[in-house]
């Protein structure tokens, strides 16, 4: 479960944000995890419990946004919606689709004191 | 280690090497739940005075700066380092083995030699597999974890005096979920799928064959006994990712191993910095 080790990165994210924008306790947290990333956001959540207990953000409410997926396919040069990564454009049914959107992970913001 | 996250230590070599990750303090073992109203009652001005603050920043951008210093790194002295992705059981180990005896036989090793990091949750069962055939290997115990990050990879490059113009294997978790996420700093991601598998597996796991330059089909021996149909495993990694060169190879018998061999002289950087030195 790979999420572990991504819910220990956006805690390492917020301990320096916290040293660089001075504050001691956050309570929200704003997550993007694109629809085509490598996230699954109720796991983040099992793990944003455990991985935050004892931290400044012990306690934070978190809310995960799910940008859609998007592509570029280059044999009708429009961009197209993908709910998955191997889907084939909806035009012409190729697979010659690169994705340009729903593959990001970021924190986004954060609500602090 | 803990037993209900999962954090641990990850022990490179037989050495104790303590993670990053730990920053969390392991409180999570005391169960009951403090908050801390200390500071005032709830309501109070201090409580309330909260703000909001836009931070934007990717969740893997620690691990995609240690990957990008490694791949600067493996660029400037002419490493070809690869990151070879599997299930477990696919015969990863045994086509290292397999390879790195044949390129010793062939005299390749002496002009670029050969090194190897093995990466498994526990065990270094595999890094003695491939100290055996001469070349240097060290392990990493992920414990708990089950994919290599970049930091480890930094790590156990430093331990290496990976030299000039080498060839450096990095054979993670058998796992075809999780690694997918955390780049190396590889030059090339090599996954290695098996004809006792499922064809179908590049559509199951498309996050790992999307991010893989070369896909190898291994154990092809086999397929006498098997309902592997190997065209429609290619044409099915090829939907999520068009450009992925397949090759058909067996460990145990040698066949398709020349295009392999192939590949990796093909895909072997010259060194930019003449003067680079291991580390």
């Amino acid at each position: 479960m790979h999420e572990l080790a991504l819910t220990e990165s956006i805690l390492r994210i917020v301990e320096t944000e916290a040293e660089r924008q001075g504050f001691s306790s956050v309570r929200a947290v704003w997550l993007e995890l694109g629809a085509l990333s490598h996230a699954d956001p109720d796991a983040i959540r099992f793990c944003f419990d455990t991985v935050t207990r004892g931290s400044l953000a012990e306690g934070a409410r978190l809310t995960i946004e799910r940008p859609p997926g998007q592509g570029w396919c280059m044999i009708c040069s429009v961009t197209v919606p993908l709910a998955r990564r191997f889907d084939p454009c909806p035009h012409c049914g190729g697979h010659q689709v690169q994705v340009t959107d729903g593959d990001d992970m970021r924190l986004t913001e954060l609500e602090v004191a | 280690m803990c037993g209900i996250c999962g954090c641990g230590s990850t022990t490179i070599a037989g050495g104790i090497v303590p993670r990053d990750s730990q920053s969390h303090g392991h409180d999570h073992h005391h169960h009951d739940h403090h908050h801390h109203h200390e500071s005032g009652a709830v309501g109070s001005a201090a409580e309330d005075a909260t703000r909001r603050l836009r931070v934007e920043r990717d969740i893997l951008e620690d691990n995609n700066r240690a990957a990008g210093a490694n791949r600067v790194w493996f660029t400037e002295r002419g490493v070809l380092a690869l990151n070879l992705l599997s299930a477990p059981g696919s015969g990863k180990t045994t086509l290292l083995v397999r390879t790195i005896t044949d390129l010793m036989t062939a005299g390749t090793a002496a002009d670029r030699p050969i090194t190897v990091i093995e990466g498994d949750q526990q065990t270094d069962l595999d890094a003695a597999r491939i100290r055996a055939t001469g070349v240097p290997a060290i392990q990493i115990n992920t414990g708990k974890g089950c994919h290599l990050d970049a930091a480890m990879v930094t790590r156990a490059a430093t331990s290496l005096a990976l030299a000039q113009g080498s060839v450096l294997f990095i054979e993670n978790v058998g796992n075809l979920v999780c690694p997918a996420a955390f780049d190396l700093g590889e030059t090339h991601r090599v996954v290695v799928v098996s004809v006792t598998e499922g064809e179908d597996k590049p559509l199951k796991y498309p996050d790992m064959f999307h991010s893989a330059d070369l896909m190898l089909i291994n154990k092809v021996d086999l397929l006498p006994h098997v309902a592997f149909d190997v065209e429609r495993c290619v044409a099915l990694a090829r939907t999520v990712n068009p450009s992925l060169v397949a090759l058909p190879v067996s460990a145990t018998t040698g066949e398709g191993l020349d295009a392999w061999y192939g590949w990796l002289r093909a895909h072997h950087p010259a060194p930019r910095l003449a003067h680079a030195k291991p580390i």
